[in-house]
């Protein structure tokens, strides 16, 4: 039993070595009087994914450069449940001011914690409940992944395109259809083959999940998967890839093309503004390209200069309104039609988008 | 196809199969070993650490065997020398593992280095369908095949093997031949947690030449079952190691081709697969095949009579 505790002791130490990560200490800038933003941030993954939790951290980082926000704190590899509640009421004992929650299963914990301290404000990544003082917070990545499916269609040689997807929610398959629009836009003959990993992180599958695509047959290869092995799939075959989650063409400097990547510095810097001067106001965020909480990141020198002013014209589009990836007509996978022409589907259908449309071949388990 | 499922299914098994050899020579010797997930993290990083540094592929794999050879010594001072617990050791150190991992491996995430490359091997790798699979691999694979073979002429065919197998067997027994037990023991498993390391720098230095926290997603833990699976027989290892390696390639490269076979059967079929094999391995355990070491998970106290 003594050596069971003393385990367990040093289990404790070494947990509490690595989750708890408070920045060097910087000269914090203390202008007299003014509010000062101490922010807490918790995370799903850790920071090291190279991907989703990355991204958050680099905006955490960007956020840190106004002079009125104080070292901030991240806890990484938290749970999701109701183990995140004991997390976030930690970051509130500690004094934190400003709390952000970014992981979908981090919801009900954020508002029971939020129910009992007023006066923090809390910001819910991916979530659909919020209260008086939780906001939540996410964005349009459809539409830049409908870009780089434009680039992909017009990249590819042989009319078939692989897709590496996580789990079958409807954020996955919102891409997917979202991608496969942009695809079959620019050509119509293009298919966009779809295989489940079934896990958000998990390097060895992914690679493998990316072979079986290449094997028959795709030539461009996109993904939404937390960790960059489906860039060095295409790579090591020659083929072309779009990442996504954050720019690391590093993994792949030839098949590479571009990728629809997380900007939460602009998020994070606004509400750490707002709350610091006193106009924040609870809301349901949903960002685009046009407040560039999601953008495409820099086309690779390989992707011809027609196709980059086509992307850039429909870029523009986007961004001012005039084009909408989900606008009618629209067919499912059995080529009937779903959407008709001139309607255009609403925030609600988008969200529980659960079939595909024409020209995705895979099925969504039911 | 059948050839292009046959190599995605060696290099899918192979990390796998390093750390079930790892763990096989561990309870060989009578220790049960449950740090194989933290070992093969080790070993992941200390060999991408190394060959980033260096630039030699071949540091990579000398370092993650060194790194995973000191960590399992850890194991091996606690449940030899200490005579502690065994599973609790174990969950310790992949605990140990995961977390170490992840704070000294923060500066290497995104960083990127040139993995193995394949290398045909003159006439084999002509044989029909199993020549590319097998024989035009990269090096690390071609060594788990020597490793294998090693493996069973050391355990059935050398003096020192059949004094590890006694060691596991009958702690006593060997001890009144003058068997040096806690040497032996001691051996086995910091030897047995290099080769598992190797196994995690397959991952980092080939599979997917990167690091990235926690990029084993729980080879290690199938590992441990693979163990029992192989019936503590490294040529049962490569055949199980392949089998699960070869079920989740399959299951991929099944969707990609665009069946209408559920997603969720094919996701199980790993899983099928290794209940079917248990139920049949234990059929034959009743028969009195077990090649369960006997005195496994059991400290050894030559002060202790029983």
């Amino acid at each position: 039993m003594k050596k069971f505790c003393a385990a367990l002791a040093i289990l404790a130490l070494l947990t509490a070595c690595t989750s708890n990560d408070q920045k060097p200490t910087e000269p914090a800038a203390e202008a007299s009087g003014a509010k000062q933003i101490k922010a807490g941030f918790v995370y799903v993954g850790p920071v090291g994914d190279a991907g989703w939790t990355w991204s958050h951290d680099q905006g955490r980082v960007a956020m840190e450069k106004a002079d009125y926000v104080t070292p901030s704190t991240f806890i990484e590899s938290v749970p999701e449940g109701a183990e995140s509640a004991r997390v976030i009421n930690g970051l509130v004992q500690k004094g934190h001011n400003l709390i952000f929650t970014t992981s979908f299963g981090y919801m009900d914990a954020t508002l029971d914690v939020a129910s009992k301290n007023k006066d923090v404000v809390f910001m819910h990544c991916s979530g659909y409940k919020s209260a008086e003082n939780v906001g939540t917070y996410f964005g349009r990545m459809y539409e830049p992944r409908y870009l780089s499916g434009i680039i992909a269609g017009k990249m590819t040689k042989t009319n078939s395109i692989g897709y590496v997807a996580a789990f079958p929610i409807p954020e996955v398959i919102r891409g997917i259809n979202a991608f496969t629009l942009g695809v079959r836009s620019v050509n119509p003959q293009a298919k966009v083959k779809v295989v489940w990993t079934q896990t958000w992180f998990d390097p060895g599958i992914e690679r493998d999940a990316a072979d079986s695509l290449l094997d028959v047959g795709a030539d461009v290869l996109t993904m939404h998967q937390d960790a960059p092995a489906t860039l060095q799939a295409a790579e090591a075959r020659g083929a072309y890839v779009i990442g996504y989650n954050s720019d690391t063409r590093k993994f792949a400097p030839n098949a590479f093309l571009t990728a629809p990547i997380w900007n939460w510095a602009s998020i994070y810097t606004k509400t750490a503004a707002e709350v610091q001067n006193g106009t924040w106001k609870t809301s349901q965020i949903w960002w685009g390209m046009k407040e560039e909480l999601v953008q495409l990141a820099p086309l690779s020198d390989r992707v011809p200069t027609a196709v980059r002013q086509l992307v850039e014209e429909k870029r523009k589009a986007i961004v001012a309104g005039s084009l909408h990836p989900f606008s009618g007509p629209l067919k499912d996978q059995t080529g009937k039609e779903t959407v008709a022409a001139g309607v255009t589907l609403d925030d609600g259908a988008l969200l529980g988008m659960n079939w595909f449309v024409e020209g995705v071949q895979g099925t969504i388990p039911k | 196809m059948l050839e292009i499922l046959l190599d995605a299914t060696v290099r899918a098994g192979t990390p796998i199969l390093f750390a079930t050899l790892g763990a096989i020579i561990n309870e060989r010797a009578g220790i049960i070993n449950l740090g194989i997930e933290g070992l093969m993290l080790i070993g992941a990083l200390s060999g991408f650490a190394a060959t980033f540094a260096s630039g030699s592929l071949f540091l990579g794999v000398v370092a993650a065997f060194v790194a995973a050879f000191i960590a399992g010594s850890i194991h091996a001072l606690i449940c030899v020398q200490l005579r502690g617990n065994q599973i609790v050791s174990g969950l310790a150190l992949t605990l140990f593992g995961v977390g170490i991992t992840a704070l000294f491996g923060r500066g290497l995430v995104g960083q990127t280095i040139e993995g193995f490359e394949r290398h045909a091997v003159p006439l084999l790798a002509q044989l029909p369908l199993v020549g590319k699979a097998f024989f035009n691999q990269d090096w690390l694979i071609y060594f788990s095949f020597l490793l294998v073979i090693a493996i069973w002429f050391f355990l059935y065919h050398s003096r020192w093997g059949l004094n590890l197998r006694t060691v596991g067997e009958n702690p006593t027994a060997a001890d009144a031949c003058g068997i040096p037990v806690n040497l032996y023991r001691f051996l086995a498993v910091a030897c047995g947690s290099g080769f598992v390391g190797i196994g995690g720098a397959y991952l980092s230095l080939v599979y997917t030449p990167m690091w990235i926290e926690n990029m084993t997603a729980g080879r290690g833990w199938i590992a441990v079952a693979l163990v029992i699976f192989a019936s503590w027989s490294s040529f049962r290892a490569l055949g199980g190691a392949y089998l699960f390696g070869g079920v989740t390639a399959m299951q991929l490269r099944f969707q990609a081709m665009g069946t209408t076979v559920s997603v969720h059967i094919l996701q199980m079929l790993p899983y099928i697969f290794t209940i079917v094999v248990l139920v049949i391995s234990t059929l034959r355990l009743q028969k009195g095949a077990s090649q369960q070491p006997g005195n496994l998970g059991l400290p050894y106290d030559r002060e202790d009579r029983k």
